[in-house]
């Protein structure tokens, strides 16, 4: 399954620990994250369900192109990693 | 007399409370962006808005004075397709009527009204308001988009509202927000083409506040000076004798003396710092005929502090104000803005300050 890290930088706000689940897409990877932390969903995504303006997420160690839909195609053994942007320090 | 003020600052959220003297009590959110608090008078809950500059706008709610802080959902914007529909900023929050346990108004960025029945747990978006055509004309002011900044509801009757937005003048409801009026009739905007002038769907009241005891009387501090309505805010007149400058965005009325308010002049448009670098407070005690200009224990030379809209607060006596500014500094006059006296001058940026 693929694995999701998040930047130990949100544990400040909420509880955000790496975790396996399953998806075949970002969005899809994600909202199994979410469908067990609820909280943690409005840190990532805006009321619009898209990614936060200064939140980024990186497959693999590329930054994912499609920040609205989320429909960057995941594989079993890829990586994400949800960070805080530069741009919004 | 109010003895405790929440500070919402840049980085924190401040409680100082009088004891032997004025001192802070309890820090909350330290380091994060607090735009907007609400005590609630009715059922003293205490409500935080945040805006964390990655992961967006939060609501906290406190059921013991301050001390331990619960998350609850912040009002969410509908799917929509362009990409100014999300929320940014929740900019005021009020509290509904005695009548109306629960209620809470949230005004936000980009110029949703919400409304919450249940203690800030669930929101609803006023559509009555968002839907009407008159909203298009909206700008910013002050932000990239508009917003709902000022929250006034009749002490009489629940069901009257008035709302100002930057820029978007003057809004009121007399049904408990089944629909809405654009009632800025006199505001004028000299700064607008004169075609729009006097469009009040335009007008930018950087401020508006309503008299506890005598609702019908509602000050303004507008982005071209001061304007008062003694209808409700049906009808509007400007006051063009405010020294040192009739601009500024914060203003406060007396709750018992509809004819007492106070006002902090700044320089007009680019250069907004007190006038000759001095900050005072202009206060009427006439319903605006004539105003006096206070200065004691104010800065006098050298001031670059900045009152926002929500930087000046008035307390339920009348007699007690404070005030705080851009710059971190913080003042309180215990005799009607005659004197004032510096609590602190290192404070982060202060947003909004609110007597408890």
């Amino acid at each position: 399954m693929p694995r999701v890290v998040f930047t130990p930088n949100l544990e400040r706000h909420v509880a955000a620990p790496s975790v396996d689940v399953p998806g075949r897409t970002v969005r899809e990877v994600l909202e199994a994250v979410f469908a067990s932390n609820t909280r943690l969903r409005g840190y990532v995504l805006d009321d619009q369900g898209f990614l936060r303006q200064h939140v980024v997420v990186f497959l693999n160690g590329e930054i994912v192109e499609d920040r609205r839909h989320l429909s960057d195609a995941v594989g079993e053994s890829d990586e994400l990693f949800v960070m805080q942007a530069l741009s919004g320090g | 007399m109010n003895d405790r003020i929440l500070v919402a600052t840049r980085k924190g959220l401040f409680t100082w409370e009088r004891r032997d003297r004025w001192k802070i009590t309890r820090t909350a959110f330290l380091a994060d962006p607090v735009t907007m608090v609400l005590p609630d008078a009715r059922d003293e809950a205490l409500y935080a808005a945040l805006n964390l500059g990655h992961y967006g706008v939060k609501l906290h709610r406190s059921d013991d004075g301050g001390e331990a802080w619960e998350e609850i959902t912040p009002p969410a914007y509908p799917q929509a397709d362009d990409d100014d529909t999300s929320l940014r900023l929740i900019w005021s929050l009020e509290a509904g009527g005695g009548d109306q346990p629960g209620r809470l108004w949230a005004g936000t960025l980009p110029g949703g009204l919400f409304r919450s029945d249940d203690r800030g747990s669930t929101w609803h978006l006023q559509r009555t308001l968002w839907e009407r055509p008159e909203r298009w004309k909206w700008f910013g002011g002050g932000y990239d988009v508009p917003g709902i900044h000022s929250i006034c509801v009749d002490p009489r009757d629940s069901g009257v509202v008035t709302l100002g937005v930057s820029c978007g003048g003057v809004w009121t409801t007399r049904d408990d927000g089944e629909s809405w009026e654009c009632t800025g009739k006199g505001m004028f905007a000299a700064y607008m083409p004169p075609e729009r002038r006097d469009d009040p769907a335009i007008q930018d009241p950087h401020r508006l506040v309503q008299c506890t005891s005598q609702p019908d009387s509602l000050w303004v501090q507008h982005h071209n000076g001061v304007f008062k309505s003694n209808d409700r805010g049906a009808t509007w007149h400007v006051l063009e004798n405010v020294e040192p400058s009739v601009f500024g965005f914060a203003v406060g009325v007396h709750p018992h003396d509809p004819s007492t308010a106070w006002f902090v002049p700044a320089v007009k448009d680019e250069c907004r710092i007190p006038v000759d670098a001095q900050l005072v407070v202009a206060r009427t005690q006439d319903g605006g005929e004539s105003f006096e200009v206070l200065r004691q224990g104010l800065p006098q030379e050298h001031a670059y502090d900045l009152v926002y809209r929500h930087g000046l607060d008035v307390d339920r006596s009348g007699e007690r104000l404070v005030m705080g500014s851009t710059t971190g500094s913080l003042w309180i006059s215990e005799d009607r803005g005659d004197s004032w006296s510096c609590l602190s001058t290192h404070l982060p940026p202060i947003y909004c300050v609110r007597f408890a």
